[in-house]
């Protein structure tokens, strides 16, 4: 008997059909991958399975029982657990504190700490997920949080853990350990539901897996009978060209166009958060920027746009300073979509004027023109120009924006996360484009979390780490192995 | 005549209690996620509700009782759009600040029959330890409020660490989304909170107008409440140091007045309390860094 099943779930929100009649069985002691890309149901599916969202049709069962589930606490009752992606901690709290709420032991009505930071070892014991109880999770880093999640989930006797996109904001070695903490879960029982749009990680470590699209199961498969290639079908149905990229082996040579001198970026406090960092980048070469979040890669894109001054040290474009504020020879796709790199409420042909706004040329036709013009070039569907771009998918803004910023000749250009909330079909389409801006000779400096991502793209990936380039690999030596040493500080 | 002897700290422990009560109330609610900057207009409904009923049942401690109940009645004015409606709560709050300032004026006139201030021989004050026949050092003439006051910022203190409910109030006010995903619903607790704030409001306004003097007059919280919210935000809705701000406010006052027996001008030492406020909040700020002031506000 399957630990849980979901029997013809169907859920919708006002028109749209977020799930269309969804069976999924979990078994006990597996680890099921559910896949597909941004806008499938996974989300959806997960919240009917946890009791935040009610089914219009459809119901779970655990361990054959029908379940009623009015909120979280039916699914808690019931054994469920969730991990989110963004985690549900509260910083302020202990470790012990964060695991025990809502479930607290208490000795003659008073809180039993002792009690609490025991069954914190016992747990973390039991299951390899050490962390201290009394530290406060404010201070530790997400991995460590990720495990008091999957700790406070066991210690409520969860028998199936959901996992959101558990990967997201780990580094490669971190999400080596979750799986190997997941792995030894399983060995005691406890079934694990999976979700992510990697599917490496679900080729490592899943038993089954079931894939959606359009809020349908388009497949499942045994893990070790199916291939990246049938999973991608499945998720988007069809199968990706192969790789348009040049390959990296025509080394670009010459003089560099960016050179980046000595940058010092202090913070409010607490040590420099870029300290004396030089490279330079070549007309017509990728260099990638790999590191943990929050190593000092923002404030270093900042300095190099010209939106924040470094403290010390200088930034050269062709030889000239880069102007403060926007400079006109910088094309720059920010990772924060909603807050710097569009204006969600204004329209599509708003957004991809914007910054040539004073250009005289424009006239409020020529702006609706250039804009129909780049949506057709850049592969932009939208239903119209005037809609605000918010409504659009986040692959297709994305490449509004790129077509905003690479739609000039300006010759560096500088990308953070591009891929980020995006489906894999659009992905495809931005590496492309990247790909391009570098075979068309400007220099792309290209920041991802997404270290496959930097593989295939970029000539040179520089890891930083506290502040710091501890490493520069070039595009054959940068394995996953040693870029994750280098972004974890150890000398790669 | 020395300037600081026990006198001193006699007058601090007086002119800070009402404010106490007050930032007890703020921080409480600070705690469970919502911020309450209508401490003035319910400390002044507070004390004009202590007096009122004082007058009327010629009992300080029936005054006293009456305050704080119709004040954590009064709260729900605060609780009600804010909590249960999502209303912003600073927008509420002046409402609820302003109501408080004409609704005691109105009042005052048809239930008291006075206007500006009410006094009356045969209002009934609370007792001071040394009435009451009690000989405490420092506290002989404070009402039996006075001390109650630091008292229970030491039990919310324990509260708050080792209670089960004290937890979840930091929680739901900490993420209360993650409280949502464990079952625990924010409102519940925050509705508590803010008519629990409104009851320790009563407390203080009826000490204000009851123990420190035995009158009513228009607008007499005076600012008390600012403060209390100060308080809040300088301690970070921490009880010890929420404590040591408003003793820092409440030396101040005593300590202006004072000075004022020394020959300040009277205007120079009732501005004093709230100049140290301001530049107590100028150094938490160069101090702690902007970004830490404003997590805690």
């Amino acid at each position: 008997m399957p630990a849980v099943e979901l029997v013809g779930i169907t859920k919708r929100f006002g028109d749209v059909v977020a799930n269309d009649g969804i069976d999924l069985s979990i078994e006990t002691g597996e680890i099921h991958a559910v896949v597909g890309e941004n806008g499938a149901g996974k989300s959806t599916l997960m919240s009917v399975m946890y009791g935040v969202h009610q089914p219009d049709a459809g119901h779970v069962l655990r361990d054959g029982v029908r379940l009623r589930m009015r909120s979280p606490a039916d699914a808690i009752a019931a054994g469920l657990g969730m991990v989110h992606q963004r985690l549900r901690l509260f910083p302020g709290l202990t470790v012990a504190e964060n695991v025990v709420i809502g479930a607290e032991p208490t000795r003659r009505g008073v809180l039993d700490t002792a009690a609490a930071s025991r069954e914190v070892e016992r747990l973390g014991e039991l299951y390899g997920l050490r962390a201290d109880p009394a530290a406060r999770v404010g201070t530790l880093p997400v991995g460590v949080r990720q495990r008091v999640e999957i700790l406070r989930a066991l210690y409520r006797r969860a028998r199936v853990l959901i996992l959101d996109e558990p990967t997201a904001v780990l580094t490669p070695g971190e999400a080596a350990r979750l799986f190997e903490v997941l792995r030894g879960v399983t060995g005691e029982g406890v079934s694990v539901v999976l979700v992510t749009h990697k599917l490496g990680e679900v080729l490592a470590a899943s038993n089954r897996v079931t894939v959606l699209r359009g809020g349908r199961v388009t497949g499942r498969f045994a893990t070790a009978e199916t291939t990246a290639q049938e999973l991608v079908v499945a998720m988007i149905g069809r199968s990706l060209a192969p790789r348009p990229l040049a390959p990296p082996g025509e080394r670009a040579a010459g003089p560099y166009l960016l050179e980046v001198e000595n940058v010092r970026v202090r913070g409010g406090e607490g040590p420099a958060r870029v300290g004396g960092v030089s490279f330079g980048v070549r007309r017509g070469e990728i260099v990638g920027i790999a590191g943990v979040a929050g190593s000092g890669q923002r404030e270093l894109l900042d300095v190099v746009t010209g939106l924040r001054t470094p403290d010390e040290g200088r930034v050269l474009l062709a030889g000239a300073p880069v102007r403060r504020g926007r400079d006109p020879r910088v094309a720059y796709v920010p990772e924060d979509r909603p807050g710097r790199a569009t204006a969600p409420t204004m329209s599509l042909a708003d957004n991809l004027l914007m910054g040539g706004q004073r250009e005289r040329r424009f006239s409020r036709a020529a702006v609706r023109e250039r804009a129909r013009a780049l949506v057709e070039r850049f592969g932009v569907r939208a239903a119209s120009l005037d809609e605000p771009i918010s409504v659009l998918s986040g692959g297709n803004a994305q490449k509004a924006v790129l077509a905003r910023e690479l739609s000039g000749d300006r010759p560096l250009v500088v990308v953070e996360e591009p891929t980020q909330g995006v489906d894999v079909g659009a992905q495809e389409q931005i590496h492309a484009l990247l790909a391009q801006a570098r075979d068309e000779g400007r220099a792309v400096l290209l920041q991802s979390s997404e270290l496959s991502e930097l593989r295939a793209l970029a000539d040179r990936i520089l890891v930083m780490f506290e502040g710091a380039i501890v490493a520069e690999l070039s595009a054959e030596e940068a394995g996953e192995d040693r870029l994750g040493a280098a972004m974890t500080g150890a000398a790669g | 005549m020395n300037v600081v002897d026990l006198a001193l700290v006699s007058a601090t422990l007086t002119a800070s209690a009402p404010v106490v009560f007050a930032a007890l109330g703020g921080l409480l609610c600070q705690t469970a996620g919502v911020f309450n900057m209508a401490l003035e207009g319910q400390l002044l409904w507070g004390a004009f509700s202590g007096v009122l009923f004082s007058h009327l049942t010629g009992s300080a401690w029936l005054g006293v009782v009456g305050a704080v109940v119709t004040t954590a009645v009064y709260a729900l004015a605060l609780s009600v759009p804010a909590v249960a409606f999502r209303a912003d709560p600073v927008v509420v709050a002046v409402g609820v600040n302003l109501l408080a300032l004409g609704l005691t004026a109105f009042l005052m006139r048809v239930l008291l029959g006075a206007g500006g201030v009410y006094t009356s021989p045969d209002l009934p004050g609370l007792p001071t330890f040394a009435k009451l026949g009690l000989d405490v050092p420092v506290l002989g003439p404070q009402s039996p409020l006075v001390p109650l006051a630091p008292l229970l910022v030491a039990v919310t203190a324990w509260w708050l660490a080792r209670t089960r409910s004290g937890l979840r109030l930091r929680g739901v006010g900490g993420h209360p989304e993650a409280a949502l995903s464990l079952g625990l619903g924010a409102d519940r607790y925050r509705h508590v909170a803010v008519l629990g704030a409104g009851a320790l409001c009563g407390l203080g306004g009826a000490q204000l107008a009851l123990g420190n003097v035995t009158l009513f007059s228009e607008g007499m919280s005076a600012g008390r409440g600012w403060v209390a919210v100060v308080a809040v935000m300088l301690g970070g809705a921490w009880p010890w140091p929420v404590l040591a701000a408003c003793l820092l406010f409440g030396a101040a006052e005593a300590f202006g007045f004072r000075l004022q027996g020394l020959g300040l001008p009277q205007q120079a030492a009732d501005a004093a309390p709230y100049v140290i406020t301001l530049l107590a909040l100028v150094v938490a700020a160069a101090t702690r860094g902007r970004r830490r002031l404003l997590e805690a506000s």
